[in-house]
């Protein structure tokens, strides 16, 4: 398993990074090939915690599948869902009520903030300063009372199911998230004051694990990933699903391509979701959260697709169904997996200290990526 | 003048005021449990969901610091607790075996959430999931859930210093006699 | 570029094709001897410029394999469905990690879960399963592993 250690005829050292190593996030195992301090080569080696998710939902019915596909990127499990019970939807030919798109519309977002957060906290902790961890969890726990209160669950929520939505929101949904709205703008702002302008923090990600825009549409990179680098990719304004059409917002896009810009990417997305969120708090239309589907749901003969913009990137479902109760295959195309594939490219040549920055500002959840 | 120490509840002994100091009256045994249950490093070790509510735990509201979990430590070597927190594979065990050997003894196992117990959601039809990490390694402490609250985690974290308090192995914990 | 424009496109640039415009996107069957021929079109031609390959599939139909590709323009917008048909005992197709350099670690994906041979890829080996899988294909449909896959 390590035996790619030592060094090689030309000098160079290997190393082992993870699978377990507090800067891979979760059971990443990368072998890093090092002349001096210098990255020659990255080479992930992915099946960690490969549970072998598509395989099991080879076996599970339509509405058990998805909620496996909550433990898959966690950080983003109602979007997940989402992007399944669309999917199933799409097969189905079933229309789903307002009142259900637009409360799934806002826990997505709400999920979006909660994931950027994190990240937020995360990638700052990788980088040395542990403060920003505990402001980032200090809002996001308010984000997790919202969503327990609705969904029952902090963080695999299997909420929206194929239909609509699993239950009504709680009565105090909405002034709970308005108070969260106020709360979080002005901690925008502070997470601005302690990080983003910090001298040293902006040193070690400027300049580091550069991606030009035609290699990050090569590699299939999406999300703020590639958005950091000028490729617009954003599914909610390419390919708008639910009621993301009428919705205003921009798509948010950095052009220097360097570990920075995907820093900036997301930060200016947590004002984007904000401002999302304000839209539709107010008019959440009354009616039903839910439209009446068998208790066994059947999909055509057919092939479905749909894709989703997960807080990493596009995430797409692909069903490909025999006509039976369960599907014949699926597949799930993680923002992570090709995400991933770019990194050996944005830290070869830098130094070894950089890829914590650069895997930082790539936002990997492992789980995601080997399913 | 100096002010009196104060003698935490839960100390395992009597200390009898002498003229000029003190002697303490305990054993030698309950003494090391003591100290050994209220400074426990857990090791940051977490394959999947699980973790991400171990973190919600280390963080602002819930901060299992204040039961002296405070230091994270990134290298089993350093650590005395390993929170398996999140699904182990086939191809993860070796690997979870290797950082429970590194541990330095005692050392103490605590199984996060249902993946952990048994394989949870993935425990049919998948080729590549451990049915429970007590396959690998022996564990001290379950944690139902799923992944589970961390309120929950907290009381695993309590119950295994009660645990090492009572200074009892697992099988006479089971049958009850000492 | 409507569904029926880029029909006729590709009817002139990959004659050897057969399209389908059922679905939501078009579909097109391709010959697996054709495939690196008809990437390269896919990728380069002006009319078409495929530059974002999104979603790699590989499907187990029990009598044959089909590798799907899921190709969309960032230039034109519009997406196109590339299947090919593999026999299920020796699969074997160029690989287009050249063209779509994403392709590398999904076709690492489909080799070992599926036993696709891609030939002319850079790095062909297992990049999820453990060591010594070699030789089992886990997603296709006939895989047992009555030791670690308890059935419900």
């Amino acid at each position: 398993m390590f035996e790619e250690l030592g060094t090689t005829e030309d000098g160079d050292l290997i190393i082992n990074i993870g699978p377990q190593h507090p800067a891979t996030h979760g059971v990443l195992h990368l072998v890093v090939t090092l002349q001096g301090e210098t990255i020659k080569k990255v080479e992930p080696h992915l099946g960690y915690i490969h549970r072998s998710i598509e395989k099991m939902c080879e076996s599970l019915s339509y509405r058990q599948f998805i909620y496996v596909t909550s433990r898959m990127d966690y950080l983003s499990s109602h979007i997940n869902n989402h992007a399944c019970a669309l999917c199933v939807e799409k097969g189905l030919g079933v229309e789903v009520p307002p009142r259900a798109q637009y409360i799934r519309v806002l826990v997505d977002e709400l999920t979006r903030i909660a994931s950027h957060e994190l990240w937020w906290g995360a990638m700052a902790m990788d980088l040395g300063a542990f403060t920003p961890f505990f402001h980032a969890f200090r809002e996001r726990e308010n984000i997790n009372d919202i969503m327990e209160e609705t969904c029952g669950a902090r963080l695999t929520m299997n909420y929206i199911v194929p239909g609509g939505v699993m239950a009504d929101i709680h009565p105090r949904f909405c002034e709970r998230v308005k108070n969260f709205i106020a709360l979080f703008k002005s901690k925008i702002d502070e997470y601005d004051d302690l990080v983003t302008g910090n001298i040293i923090f902006q040193n070690r990600m400027k300049g580091v694990g550069m991606l030009s825009a035609a290699d990050a549409i090569s590699y299939g990179c999406t999300g703020p990933t590639a958005r950091g680098s000028g490729v617009s990719c954003d599914v909610r304004k390419l390919f708008p699903y639910e009621i993301y059409s009428g919705i205003r917002f921009s798509e948010v896009l950095e052009c220097g391509g360097d570990s920075f810009s995907r820093y900036l990417v997301r930060m200016r997305e947590l004002r984007e979701s904000v401002q999302i969120l304000e839209q539709l708090i107010d008019n959440v239309p009354a009616g039903d959260y839910q439209v009446k589907t068998k208790a066994v749901l059947k999909l055509p003969k057919g092939e479905f697709y749909q894709r989703v913009e997960t807080a990493r990137g596009e995430f797409g479902v692909y069903i490909v169904s025999e006509g039976g109760s369960t599907p014949y295959r699926i597949k799930f195309r993680s923002p992570g997996f090709a995400n991933l594939s770019a990194l050996h490219h944005m830290a070869k040549g830098g130094k070894l200290g950089d890829l914590v920055a650069t895997m930082g500002t790539l936002d990997l959840v492992i789980p995601d990526i080997d399913r | 003048m100096t002010t009196e120490p104060s003698i935490p509840p839960d100390f395992p002994g009597q200390i009898k005021e002498t003229a000029g100091g003190g002697i303490v009256l305990s054993k030698l045994d309950e003494l090391v449990n003591w100290a050994r249950s209220n400074s426990l490093w857990p090791l940051t070790f977490a394959t999947s969901c699980c973790g991400i509510e171990m973190m919600a735990v280390a963080s602002s509201r819930y901060d299992f610091a204040r039961f002296g979990f405070e230091v994270a430590r990134a290298t089993p070597r350093q650590a005395d607790v390993i929170i398996i927190a999140g699904t182990i594979v086939n191809k993860m065990a070796p690997v979870l075996k290797r950082l429970y050997d590194q541990m330095a003894d005692p050392k103490y196992v605590i199984a996060m959430g249902a993946c952990a117990i048994s394989g949870g959601p993935f425990f049919y039809n998948t080729y590549s999931v451990v049915k429970g990490a007590d396959h690998i390694i022996p564990v001290d402490v379950y944690i139902p859930g799923c992944p589970p609250r961390p309120e929950a985690l907290l009381h695993a974290l309590i119950t295994l210093q009660d645990k090492i308090k009572s200074g009892l192995t697992r099988e006479q914990l089971k049958t009850g006699n000492p | 570029m409507e569904k029926a424009a880029l029909q006729e496109a590709l009817a002139i640039l990959l004659p050897g094709s057969v399209a389908d415009a059922t679905g939501e996107w078009l579909q097109l069957q391709v010959a697996p001897e054709a495939w690196q021929q008809a990437a390269i079109v896919l990728r380069n031609d002006p009319s078409l410029l495929f530059d974002f390959l999104f979603c790699v599939t590989c499907i187990d139909w029990k009598t044959q394999l089909t590798m799907v590709y899921h190709l969309r323009s960032t230039v034109s917008g519009h997406t196109l469905v590339v299947k090919i048909n593999l026999p299920r005992d020796r699969p074997q197709l160029y690989s287009v990690s050249g063209i779509w350099r994403t392709a590398e670690f999904n076709e690492r994906e489909a080799f070992e879960m599926f036993g696709v041979d891609f030939l002319q890829h850079p790095d062909l080996r297992l990049l999820i399963l453990p060591d010594g899988w070699e030789g089992r294909f886990p997603m296709r449909k006939d895989f047992e592993d009555p030791v670690n896959m308890i059935k419900l």
